[in-house]
C-alpha cells in the first residue's frame, strides 16, 4: 500500500541575498553568488526546492596566519601575498567566495592603517572574480574606521561586511547602505538577540535582504551542538515566516574547528586519536557538514584538503533525488 | 506516549471490585496513567483490553536491543532542541567474508581498538557488520564465528542468503546479533529464523511503500523486533528516507514505522564516507554500518554522535570541588575555572600535561564556559572567591597565589581584594598552560 508521507508546506521561504556585481551592475566581479531563497528544511527535495546551493568562503588573511603546518602547506609560498593566496582559492581548491580578515589592523598588532587595509581588499579584487567577504580585526572602534575606509574603496562591488553586534552595527551598517554593500549581523548564539539586531539594522534603513546572520558557531566537540540546535530552531522560524530570522546564514567554520585541540595535535602526542593528516582535515569537515544540515548558507573554510570534501558532501545533497 | 486516565479506565472491566489495590476501577486508571502500580494488578483485564493498552502506551519508535548493551530506536522528537535524542547511533564497521583470514583478524583487532578518551569522555565504536559478500554459506558460518571469537562488542549478520543466516546465526545465538536482511522474497524463512533464536531481524525493501507492505506482512508472522532498510544507497534519498520514517513515527504514531532505522555509507574514500556518515548521525539513523576504521578517522565521527545526542537543557558538569592532579604537594600552584565539563577537562588536561602536580577548582556556573558564566553574572570575583577560601585549599597549600583564565583578566583586582590571594592572570587559551606553568615561580 501506498504512504502518505509528510510533506511540510511552509509558509515562508529563506529570504536570498546576492553577493558581489558584475560589470553590469556597478562592479568588476566575473559572477555573482545568489544565497538563501530554499523553502524546505535542508535537502530534502520532496517539500520544495533547493534554489541556491550552499558555499565555499575560502579564508584569506593579510597577514601570514599562525595556522598549523598540515594546512600552510597545502597553500605553498602564497601565505604572504593574500591576492596570490585568494586566486590560489579560487583557481586551484574551487572557492566560491574570498572571506578576507584584515588581521594587520589590530592595535595591538600590526596596527595597519584603514588606507593600507582598503588596499589589500582592492588587490584581492583585483585578483580574483569571485565576490567577496570582508571583516576587520575584531576590535569594534578600529574595526569601524577600516570598514568605513573598505566600503567607500569598494563602492558597487557589493561586498558582505562584517561584523555587525548588538552593541557595535550602526557605523559598518552606515557605511553598508551608504556604499551599497551586504552586513554580516553576528549575535553570540541568542535567536532573540539576533532578531533585535536584525531589527535594529533593518530600521536604520538597511533593506532585509542585504542581511546574512553569522549565528556564533562553535566547533565540533566544542559546543558545535549549541549551534545546531540555534540554526536549526532559525531555519524553522524562516520557514514560519519570521521576518527577522529569514537570512541566510553564514558560519566561521574553519576558524572554530581549527581551535580544538583535536584539530591541531599530533599522533605522536596522542596516540590515541589516529593521524593528525587525516582528524585535522575531518575535524572542520564535520563541522561544516553537520551544520549543513541545519541550514547554513555561507561555510567560512581554511582547510583546502575539507573544502574539497565539504564540496563532495554539498554536490551530493544538492543532486536531485530521483523520482 | 502517555495516555490519560479516562483512556485507561474506557478499557477496564468497571467492576469496582477493589482487588488490585485501589477501591475503583477509575481510581485505578488514575493511577496507572500516573505511572504508579502495573496492569497486571488487575485480574479481570481482557486481553483486548491489554493488547489495545499496550500499544496504545507504546512508545512512537520501539526500542530495539542486540548485542553488547546497543539500544536503537525509542526517540520521541524530531528535533533535538524540542526535548533531546536518547540512544545515539549505533555505528558498526563492515567486515567481509571474502576478505582472507588475516585481513579479518586485522579489521576486527582494529576495531577492538577504537577506543578513545577526549574531555573526560569516552567514545568507543560499537561493533561489527558481517557481511557475506562470498555467496558461501560454510564461508558465512565460519567468518561469523571468527569474528565472534575474536570480540565482544555487538554484531550484525548480514547476508541476503536465507542458507547463509541459517548456517551462520544459531551458532552465536548467545550473542544477541541483529541479523539481517529479511526482504520480500525471503522475509517467512528469516523472520522465522530470527523468532525462533529470539533476535531482531532488520527489515529491508526498496523504497517506503514496499517496505511498508514488508512490515505489516513481517507483523503479521506474530514478530515485532524489526529495524528498517529503506534500501535507498544514494545520500540524498537516504536522508529523505530517514527523515520520512521519523516524521511518520512521531508526527503521525504510523505503527509500521515505528522501528529504528539502519542506514549504510555508500563513499569509497574514507574521509568522504565519513562526511557522508555524519548526514545520518545528524538526521536519524538508528544505526549505521560503515568500512572506514582508522582511529583519525572515526574519532571526529564519534565526536559529532556525541556532541548531537547531548541533552540540550543540562551541560555535561564536573564536581564544583577541589580536585588534585598528580601527586600534590603544599607548593603547587592552584587554578580556577568552571565546572563546564568542557573547559574543566581542557584546563585539566594541559595541567597534567605540564607535570607539574597542580590543584584546580572548578567553581560553580551552573555547567557553563568561562566567558559564558562571566557574561552571564555567574563568574564574579565575590564567587570565586568564596568557592577559592571554603574549598579546603587553604589549608592544603602555604601559597596564596591563584591562576585564573586569561579571558577574565577583568576581575583580578577585585579577585585579590575579596580574597586576599594574590591574582595571577594565565593565559587565554588552555593550550597555553603547559609553557604558562613552566615560567611560573610561586
Ligand atoms: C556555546 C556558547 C554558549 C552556550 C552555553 C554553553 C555553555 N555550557 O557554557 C549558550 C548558547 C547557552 C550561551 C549563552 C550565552 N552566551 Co555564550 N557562547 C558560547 C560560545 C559559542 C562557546 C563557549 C564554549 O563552550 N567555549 C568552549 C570552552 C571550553 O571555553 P572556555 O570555558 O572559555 O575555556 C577555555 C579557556 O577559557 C581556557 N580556560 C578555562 N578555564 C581556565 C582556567 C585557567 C586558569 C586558564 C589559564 C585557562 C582556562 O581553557 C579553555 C580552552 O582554551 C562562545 C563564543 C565562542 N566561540 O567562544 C559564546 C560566548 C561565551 N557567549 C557570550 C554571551 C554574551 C552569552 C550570553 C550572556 C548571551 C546570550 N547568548 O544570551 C548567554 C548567557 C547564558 C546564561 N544566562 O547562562 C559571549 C561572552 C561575551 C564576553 N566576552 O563576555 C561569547 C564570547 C560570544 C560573543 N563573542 O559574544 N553561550
Ligand atoms: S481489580 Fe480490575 S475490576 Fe477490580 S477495581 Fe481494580 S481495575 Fe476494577
Amino acid at each position: 500500500m501506498p504512504v502518505t508521507l509528510i510533506k511540510e508546506r511552509f509558509p515562508s521561504k529563506v529570504g536570498e541575498v546576492t553577493l558581489g556585481a558584475t560589470a553590469e551592475q556597478g562592479g568588476t566581479r566575473d559572477s555573482v553568488v545568489v544565497v538563501g531563497g530554499d523553502n524546505l528544511l535542508p535537502f530534502l527535495h520532496f517539500e520544495g526546492k533547493v534554489v541556491n546551493r550552499p558555499v565555499i568562503a575560502m579564508e584569506v588573511t593579510d597577514i601570514v596566519p599562525p595556522w598549523n603546518e598540515a594546512i600552510k602547506a597545502q597553500f605553498g609560498d602564497v601565505l604572504d601575498n593574500p591576492a596570490a593566496w585568494a586566486k590560489k582559492c579560487v583557481d586551484e581548491f574551487g572557492a566560491d567566495l574570498i572571506y578576507v580578515k584584515l588581521i594587520g589592523a589590530d592595535p595591538e598588532g600590526l596596527n595597519r592603517s584603514p588606507e593600507d587595509c582598503a588596499r589589500v581588499v582592492k588587490d584581492v579584487l583585483a585578483a580574483v572574480g569571485v565576490p567577496l567577504i570582508v571583516v576587520g580585526c575584531e576590535t569594534p572602534e578600529k574595526d569601524n574606521e577600516v570598514m568605513a575606509a573598505v566600503a567607500e574603496a569598494t563602492a558597487g562591488e557589493n561586498l558582505l561586511i562584517g561584523l555587525a553586534e548588538q552593541d557595535n552595527y550602526k557605523s559598518i551598517t552606515a557605511a553598508a547602505m551608504v556604499h551599497k554593500h551586504n552586513v554580516i549581523a553576528r549575535s553570540p548564539l541568542d535567536i532573540n538577540i539576533c532578531k533585535q539586531l536584525n531589527i535594529l539594522i533593518n530600521e536604520m534603513g538597511l533593506p532585509l535582504n542585504k542581511i546574512v546572520i553569522d549565528p556564533m558557531i562553535g566547533g565540533l566537540g566544542f559546543g558545535i551542538e549549541y549551534a545546531y540546535s540555534i540554526m536549526e530552531r532559525a531555519r524553522l522560524g524562516a520557514l514560519a515566516n519570521d521576518k527577522m530570522l529569514s537570512m541566510p546564514m553564514i558560519c566561521t567554520v574553519g576558524y572554530e574547528a581549527n581551535r580544538a585541540k583535536e584539530a591541531n595535535e599530533s599522533v605522536e602526542a596522542f596516540p590515541d586519536w589516529g593521524e593528525l593528516a587525516e582528524r585535522g582535515v575531518l575535524w572542520e569537515t564535520l563541522t561544516a557538514t553537520a551544520l549543513l544540515q541545519v541550514g547554513a548558507s555561507i561555510l567560512v573554510m581554511r582547510n583546502p584538503a575539507a573544502v574539497k570534501l565539504v564540496q563532495h558532501n554539498i554536490a551530493d545533497l544538492v543532486e536531485v533525488a530521483e523520482a | 506516549m502517555g495516555l490519560t486516565g479516562l483512556e485507561i479506565y474506557k478499557q477496564l472491566p468497571k467492576k469496582n471490585c477493589g482487588e488490585c489495590g485501589t477501591p475503583t476501577c477509575l481510581a485505578f486508571a488514575m493511577a496507572l496513567a500516573a505511572g504508579k502500580g502495573a496492569l497486571d494488578s488487575c485480574p479481570y483485564v481482557s486481553d483486548a483490553a491489554r493488547e489495545a493498552l499496550d500499544s496504545a502506551a507504546a512508545p512512537p519508535i520501539k526500542a530495539i536491543k542486540f548485542g553488547n548493551g546497543s539500544v536503537l530506536g525509542d526517540e520521541t522528537v524530531l528535533f533535538r532542541h524540542d526535548k533531546t535524542f536518547y540512544h545515539p547511533t549505533t555505528i558498526l564497521v563492515h567486515v567481509s567474508d571474502v576478505w582472507s583470514d588475516a585481513d579479518i583478524s586485522a579489521k576486527v583487532e582494529e576495531v577492538n581498538g577504537l577506543e578513545f578518551d577526549r574531555v573526560g569522555l569516552h567514545y568507543s565504536m560499537d561493533g561489527i557488520a558481517i557481511v557475506n559478500e562470498s555467496g558461501d554459506a560454510a564461508r558465512f558460518a565460519e567468518v561469523v564465528q571468527k569474528v565472534a571469537a575474536a570480540t565482544e562488542k555487538s554484531l550484525v549478520i548480514l547476508s541476503d542468503k536465507v542458507e547463509a543466516l541459517q548456517a551462520a546465526v544459531p551458532p552465536v545465538a548467545a550473542r544477541k546479533p541483529l541479523i539481517g536482511s529479511a526482504t520480500e522474497e525471503n522475509y517467512e524463512t528469516i523472520v522465522a529464523l530470527a523468532k525462533e533464536q529470539a533476535l531482531p531481524v532488520i527489515l529491508k525493501a526498496n523504497g517506503l511503500d514496499a517496505l511498508n507492505d514488508l512490515v505489516e506482512k513481517a507483523q503479521a508472522l506474530g514478530y515485532k523486533e524489526f529495524v528498517l532498510d529503506p534500501g535507498s544507497r544514494k545520500p540524498v534519498e537516504t536522508l529523505a528516507n530517514l527523515t520520512h520514517l521519523r516524521r511518520l513515527a512521531i508526527k503521525k504514531k504510523f505503527r509500521p514505522f515505528g522501528y529504528p532505522v539502519v542506514a549504510f555509507t555508500t563513499k569509497n574514500e574514507p574521509l568522504d564516507e565519513i562526511a557522508e556518515a555524519s548526514v545520518y548521525v545528524s538526521k536519524y539513523a538508528s544505526a549505521l554500518v560503515l568500512k572506514a576504521s582508522k582511529k583519525g578517522q572515526v574519532l571526529p565521527l564519534l565526536t559529532l554522535r556525541q556532541n548531537i545526542y547531548t541533552d540540550p537543557q543540562k551541560p555535561i558538569q564536573v564536581e564544583p570541588t577541589l580536585h588534585a592532579v598528580g601527586d600534590v604537594n603544599e607548593n603547587s600552584p592552584v587554578y580556577v575555572t568552571t565546572n563546564f565539563s568542557l573547559t574543566y577537562y581542557s584546563v585539566e588536561g594541559e595541567v597534567e600535561a605540564s607535570k607539574i602536580p597542580s590543584y584546580i577548582l572548578p567553581v560553580e556556573t551552573d555547567g557553563t564556559s568561562v566567558l559564558t558564566a562571566y557574561a552571564a553574572g555567574k563568574y564574579e570575583p565575590e564567587k570565586i572567591a568564596d568557592a577559592l577560601l571554603n574549598c579546603g585549599v587553604v589549608d592544603k597549600v602555604k601559597h596564596r597565589n591563584v591562576i585564573i583564565p586569561g579571558y577574565v583578566a577583568v576581575i583580578s583586582g577585585k579577585l585579590q581584594e575579596k580574597s586576599g590571594w594574590k591574582v595571577i592572570v594565565g593565559p587565554r587559551e588552555s593550550s597555553g598552560i603547559v609553557s604558562f606553568a613552566r615560567s611560573l615561580s610561586l
